[in-house]
C-alpha cells in the first residue's frame, strides 16, 4: 500500500519536466472528472467547467485505496475546490490535495495545460 | 519554561495535551508525549467501528500535525521504562533519558488476563488496542478459510458484550461466557440482565452464564474451553474481556505509591506521593477507585492542568459511572446507582414483556430525587433521566410517569431541555453545560450546531448527547426569534421541498440554472445528487442527462463495491422469472465471471463487473428482455410477493399479480430515499410487506393498505392506512402517497422518518391521502400519472448513446483496465482482496 502512495507525490507547476497529452477537452465531461493513465500511473483529471478551471490528482483514494476518486463528485467548500470519493465521500481539496474532514490524509496534485483544445498533465518523471 | 512530560498517548494523555495547550499560559511550558502504540491516540472508545467502516486514520483523536502545530514533540513507539523521582528523569526502553519539571503518567490499563490453564495458546486475544482488532481479523478469516467459525467471549461486561458482536460482525458464531449469574453484573439487575440476554441471543449469540473456566485446550491453537461443571465447548477463538488491570507497573518499580489492588494514588490534586509527579485516567487510583471510562478520566486532566499551570481546580469527591451500551442493537443504560434499595428509597419498575422493555429508577421515599435507574429495550429517556439525576432536579409530582409517559394528557412528563438548570451538563465527555450552549448562541459567538460542536467539543467523545444539543440549539434560536431553518448546504439556503417547488414552477432544468438562481458557489456532494433527484422526481430526467450531478452509483447506473468495481441487478418485478431468463443471468454471470447472489428483494444481483464491462453485459441483458433495475437509486427497489391465490392453498388475492403491476406502474421513480414494497396474499404476510414503505396485505373484501415501514437498522412496521380497499383504490391512494412523500420530505429520508416527523403523523397522512384536506389529491394523481408515462430504461438509453457510453471507460487515453483490482477465491466463487 506504501508503494502505491509513493508513486504519487504532487507536482509544482514550476518543476514539470514533461507536459503529457491526454486527450481533447471535451473527452472530460463538465463539470466532472474522467481518469488517464500515464505509465504505471493512474490521475483523476477534472474540468471544473464552472470555474472555467482544470485540476488533477492521483486516481487512488489514500482512505481504501482504491481507483476511484476520478469517478467522485466536484464542487468546493467555502470555496476552495474539492472532490469527493465515491466510495466513503472523503473529501479533498483540489488545490493542495489536503483532506478536508480533518482525516490525515492527503492526495498528489498535477498541474494541468490546456492548449488547442488539448489536454496536457505536468509530470516530473 | 518549564518542561511538562507525559507518559501514554492514549485518550486521556491527549486530552491532558489538548487541555495544556489551551490554557492561556500554555507558552510557559513545552510538552514532551511519549507513547508505547505505533499510532497518536486514537478513540478506544469507538475501537469497534474499526471493523465497521472506519479506518485507523479516522480513529485519531487529532493528526500528527496537530502535535507539531501546538509545538508537543510526540514519540510514538517509545515505552518508558523507569521513572528517577529523585533526579527528575525518565528513561526510555532504548536508555534515553529525559529530565522533567512536571510528569504525568498516563498509561491507562490492560486486559486483566485470569490465570487459566492454556490462556497462552494461539487463537485468544484482548480486545483494548487497534493492533489486538488487526490480529483478531486476520486470525478469523484464516479460520473461516479452514471453516472454521466458532468464537467465545469471556466475561459478559459492558465490553465483552461489544466485542461479542464483533466477532459476531466477522463472520464468527459467537458465544458469551460470564462467571456471574447474570450478563453486566456491574450495571443490571435480574430482571434487566435476563431481558438482555433474551435479546442477546436473538441476534444469534449464545450466552452461558455462571460459568467457571477450568481450562483452554488445543494443540496448535485453541480448539475448546473447559468449565468446572464438568461441561465444554468447541471455540476456535477466544476474546478475553474480563475487566481491567492499571498499567502500574512502572511506577511501582519506581517507588511511586501503588494501592493495595493496584492503581497509582492520587489525591484530589491529581498528585502522586511524588513531588511533581501526577497520575490521571485509567492507571489512576482516586477515593479508593479506578475509573474504565472517558469521562472521569477528561475530568481528571482538566484537574492535572489546572493544578499545573497554578489553578486550583480539584477533582469531586464523587466519580458518575453511568453508562449506555453502544452497538449491540440493543438499547441498555445504566445510570447512578441502579441496584440501590433501603428504608430511604422507592424503586420503581415497569417491564413489558412483550415489547421487550424494562426499566427501572431509584427515587428518594418524598418522590423528590431521582438517585439512579436501569433502561433496557428503551433508552430514549437516558438523556432526560440522567440530566434530572446528575442535576439533582425536583421530579414530576408523579415520579412514574418519569418511566411510563404522562398518561391523560399529551405533554411529556419531563419537560423539555430548556427546562434544565444552566448547570446541567449536557456532554459529560467534554463537560458542556447547558449555560455554555446556550450562552454561545445568545452572544452570537455561534449559531449552528455545528458551530457549538466547533467551539466547545460537545457530541464528540461518545455522541449520547447530541439529540439534546441540536434541542438546545434550536430551542435557543428560536427563543431569539432566529428562524430554525433545515437547508441543503452552504450552496442553497432552501430544504428539499422548497427547492421542490422553485425548480418546477420556475421550470428549471439543469444543475447550474438552479444554483445560478437559487445558490451560490460550485455545489458539492450534497446538493447535487439531491438536485438530481429533485429533476428526476419532477421531469422524469434519467440519471444519463447530467451525469455530473449524480451520487456515485446513479452516475454510472450501477452500485459501486468496496474495490470500486461494480454490481448489477436487473429488475425481475414481483420476483417472478421464467427458466430462460435465469439461464440468461447464469450465462452472463458465467461469461464475465461475476459472483451471484439473491438479494433480499427477490432478485439476481451480480458483482464484480468493471466499469468498462457495465455496457457489454447490460447489451446482453436488454437482449434477453431485462431492463434496470434501479438498484443503484434513490428509487423504487423492488415490490416482493408471496405465491399468492394462484397456487397458494390460503391465498385470498393473487399477490405476485398485483406486485408485479405496482413494481411495474412505478419503476424508475426516484425518490427522497429508496423506496421498498411489498405484497401479501394473506395474513400470514410471507412478503413481509409491513417491513416497506409500502405494504399490501389481502384480506376479506379486498387489500389492506400499510405505509411507512422499513427493515434496516432502525426497523419499523409500516401502519394501516386504510382498509379493503379493491386494486384501483389502492393504486390512487398509492399514488397519492407516494407523491406527497415525494415532495415533502427531506433529502435521504425514509418515509418512517418523514412520517415520525410529519405533524399530525399517521392520522395527518390520512386526511391528505384519503379526505383529500388539502384539496391536492387529484394533482398528486396527475404528477404520478405523468411519471409513469414517461419511464424510459435508463440503460438502454445509455448503451444506444456513444455519447453516454463514453463514462463507462477506465481510461480517457488507453484501453487498458484497472489492474490494482484483486480478487481471493470464496467458496465457489469469488470476493475482492480485502482491504489493506
Ligand atoms: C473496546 C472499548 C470500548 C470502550 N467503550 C467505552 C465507552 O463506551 N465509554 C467509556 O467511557 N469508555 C469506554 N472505554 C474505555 C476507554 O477507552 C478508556 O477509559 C480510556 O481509553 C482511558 O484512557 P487512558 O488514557 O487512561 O488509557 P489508554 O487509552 O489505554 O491510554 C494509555 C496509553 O498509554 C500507553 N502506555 C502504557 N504504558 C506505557 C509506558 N510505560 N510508556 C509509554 N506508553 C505507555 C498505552 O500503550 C496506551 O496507549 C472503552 C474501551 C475499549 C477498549
Amino acid at each position: 500500500m506504501e508503494q502505491i502512495l509513493q508513486q504519487y507525490q504532487s507536482v509544482a507547476s514550476t518543476k514539470v519536466m514533461t507536459w503529457f497529452h491526454v486527450g481533447k477537452i471535451n473527452d472530460f465531461p463538465e463539470n466532472g472528472g474522467a481518469c488517464i493513465k500515464y505509465k504505471a500511473k493512474q490521475i483523476a483529471v477534472y474540468n471544473f467547467t464552472r470555474k472555467s478551471k482544470w485540476y488533477a490528482c492521483q486516481n487512488v483514494c489514500p482512505h481504501k485505496m482504491e481507483m476511484v476518486l476520478s469517478r467522485g463528485m466536484i464542487g468546493d467548500l467555502s470555496g476552495t475546490p474539492k472532490v469527493a470519493c465515491p466510495l466513503h465521500k472523503k473529501t479533498f481539496s483540489l488545490e493542495n490535495g489536503e483532506n478536508l474532514n480533518g482525516d490525515d490524509y492527503k492526495i498528489a496534485t498535477y498541474p494541468v495545460k490546456i492548449e488547442n483544445e488539448n489536454v496536457y498533465i505536468g509530470f516530473t518523471d | 519554561m518549564k518542561k511538562v512530560i507525559v507518559i501514554g498517548n492514549g485518550m486521556v494523555g491527549y486530552k491532558f495535551c489538548e487541555k495544556l495547550v489551551n490554557k492561556a499560559n500554555s507558552t510557559d511550558f513545552s510538552i514532551e508525549v511519549f507513547g508505547e502504540e505505533p499510532r497518536p491516540a486514537y478513540d478506544r472508545v469507538h475501537l469497534s467501528e474499526y471493523f465497521g467502516d472506519k479506518s485507523a486514520n479516522e480513529l485519531l483523536l487529532a493528526p500528527s500535525k496537530w502535535y507539531l502545530e501546538n509545538n508537543i514533540k510526540l514519540h510514538t513507539s517509545s515505552l518508558i521504562s523507569s521513572i528517577d523521582p529523585s533526579k527528575k528523569e525518565i528513561k526510555t526502553y532504548k536508555n534515553e533519558s529525559f529530565t522533567y519539571d512536571y510528569l504525568v503518567i498516563v498509561t491507562g490499563s490492560s486486559p486483566f488476563i485470569p490465570p487459566i490453564k492454556g490462556v497462552e495458546k494461539k487463537g485468544v486475544f484482548v480486545y483494548r488496542t487497534l493492533e489486538d482488532l488487526d490480529a483478531m481479523k486476520s486470525y478469523a478469516s484464516k479460520l473461516k478459510s479452514e471453516g472454521k467459525i466458532e468464537a467465545a467471549v469471556l466475561g459478559g461486561g459492558l465490553l465483552g458484550l461489544e466485542a461479542a458482536n464483533a466477532a459476531k460482525e466477522l463472520g464468527m458464531n459467537t458465544h458469551v461466557i460470564e462467571f456471574a449469574p447474570r450478563l453486566m453484573p456491574r450495571q443490571l439487575d435480574l430482571p434487566a440482565s435476563n431481558l438482555l440476554k433474551q435479546k442477546v441471543e436473538a441476534m444469534n449469540i449464545q450466552v452461558h452464564l455462571e460459568k467457571a473456566t477450568s481450562e483452554i485446550l488445543g494443540e496448535n491453537g485453541i480448539e475448546s474451553m473447559a468449565f468446572n461443571d464438568n461441561s465444554s465447548l468447541k471455540v476456535d477463538m477466544l476474546i478475553i474481556s474480563a475487566g481491567i488491570r492499571p498499567r502500574d507497573e512502572l511506577a511501582r518499580n519506581s517507588g511511586i505509591k501503588i494501592g493495595e489492588r493496584g492503581g497509582i494514588w492520587v489525591n484530589n490534586k491529581m498528585q502522586t506521593s511524588e513531588k511533581d509527579i501526577y497520575a490521571i485516567g485509567e492507571v489512576a487510583l482516586y477515593n479508593d477507585g479506578i475509573y474504565g471510562l472517558v469521562a472521569p478520566g477528561y475530568d481528571m486532566a482538566n484537574v492535572a492542568v489546572e493544578q499545573i499551570t497554578g489553578g486550583d481546580l480539584t477533582m469531586a469527591p464523587s466519580i458518575d459511572m453511568s453508562t449506555q451500551l453502544k452497538l449491540i442493537g440493543t438499547e441498555v443504560a445504566s445510570f447512578g446507582d441502579p441496584f440501590i434499595e433501603n428504608d430511604e428509597v422507592a424503586v420503581i419498575s415497569f417491564e413489558n414483556k412483550h415489547k421487550g422493555i424494562y426499566k427501572r429508577i431509584n427515587v428518594t421515599k418524598d418522590g423528590k430525587k431521582l438517585l439512579g435507574g436501569i433502561l433496557v429495550g428503551d433508552a430514549s429517556d437516558y438523556n432526560t433521566l440522567f440530566q434530572l439525576y446528575i442535576n439533582a432536579m425536583k421530579l414530576p409530582e408523579n415520579p412514574e410517569d418519569l418511566i411510563l409517559g404522562a398518561r391523560g394528557g399529551e405533554a411529556s412528563s419531563v419537560g423539555s431541555v430548556m427546562d434544565f438548570p444552566d448547570s446541567a451538563q449536557i456532554c459529560s465527555c467534554e463537560s458542556v453545560s447547558k449555560g455554555a450552549i446556550c450562552g454561545m448562541i445568545q452572544d452570537e459567538t455561534c449559531c449552528s450546531v455545528s458551530d457549538v460542536v466547533k467551539n466547545t467539543k460537545a457530541t464528540t467523545g461518545c455522541g449520547g448527547c447530541k439529540p439534546m444539543v441540536v434541542d438546545l440549539v434550536n430551542e435557543s434560536l428560536k427563543a431569539l426569534g432566529k428562524e430554525v431553518k433545515e437547508t441543503l448546504c452552504e450552496h442553497f439556503s432552501y430544504n428539499r421541498q422548497e427547492l421542490y417547488d422553485l425548480i418546477k414552477i420556475n421550470k428549471i432544468t439543469t444543475f447550474n440554472e438552479a444554483l445560478n438562481l437559487f445558490g451560490k458557489g460550485n455545489g458539492c456532494e450534497t446538493c447535487k445528487p439531491a438536485l438530481a433527484s429533485l429533476f428526476a422526481s419532477i421531469y422524469m430526467e434519467t440519471a444519463n442527462r447530467q451525469i455530473t450531478i449524480q451520487d456515485s452509483n446513479d452516475r454510472f447506473l450501477a452500485n459501486i463495491q468496496r474495490n470500486g468495481t461494480y454490481s448489477i441487478v436487473p429488475r425481475v418485478p414481483g420476483g417472478e422469472i421464467t427458466p430462460e431468463k435465469l439461464m440468461v443471468l447464469g450465462s452472463v454471470a458465467k461469461k464475465y465471471d461475476l459472483y451471484t447472489k439473491i438479494t433480499g428483494g427477490q432478485r439476481i444481483d451480480l458483482f464484480g463487473a468493471e466499469l468498462h464491462e457495465l455496457p457489454l453485459i447490460w447489451k446482453e441483458l436488454i437482449d434477453a428482455g431485462f431492463e434496470s433495475g434501479h438498484a443503484y437509486g434513490k428509487s423504487l427497489r423492488t415490490v416482493k410477493s408471496c405465491v399468492g391465490s394462484t397456487w397458494c392453498r390460503y391465498g385470498m388475492h393473487e399477490s405476485v399479480s398485483f406486485a408485479i403491476e405496482i413494481e411495474n406502474r412505478y419503476r424508475g421513480l426516484r425518490s427522497p430515499h429508496k423506496l421498498k414494497g411489498g405484497v401479501s396474499g394473506c395474513i400470514r404476510e410471507c412478503a413481509e410487506a409491513r417491513g416497506k414503505d409500502f405494504g399490501l396485505i389481502a384480506v376479506e373484501g379486498g387489500w389492506n393498505l400499510y405505509v411507512c415501514g422499513n427493515g434496516g437498522a432502525t426497523p419499523k412496521h409500516a401502519i394501516l392506512l386504510a382498509e379493503q380497499l379493491d386494486d384501483e383504490t389502492c393504486i390512487k391512494y398509492l399514488d397519492r402517497f407516494l407523491m406527497f412523500y415525494i415532495r415533502t420530505a427531506a433529502p435521504l429520508t425514509r418515509t418512517a422518518p418523514w412520517l415520525e416527523k410529519l405533524d399530525g403523523g399517521i392520522e395527518y397522512l390520512k386526511k391528505v391521502v384519503i379526505e383529500d384536506c388539502l384539496g391536492i389529491a387529484e394533482e398528486l394523481e396527475k404528477e404520478m400519472q405523468g411519471l409513469v408515462n414517461q419511464y424510459e430504461c435508463e440503460w438502454k438509453q445509455a448503451i444506444e448513446d456513444p455519447e453516454m457510453m463514453k463514462r463507462f471507460k477506465h481510461f480517457v487515453n488507453s484501453n487498458d483496465t484497472d489492474n490494482n483490482i484483486e480478487y481471493v477465491p470464496l467458496r465457489e466463487q469469488k470476493m475482492p482482496k480485502a482491504w489493506r
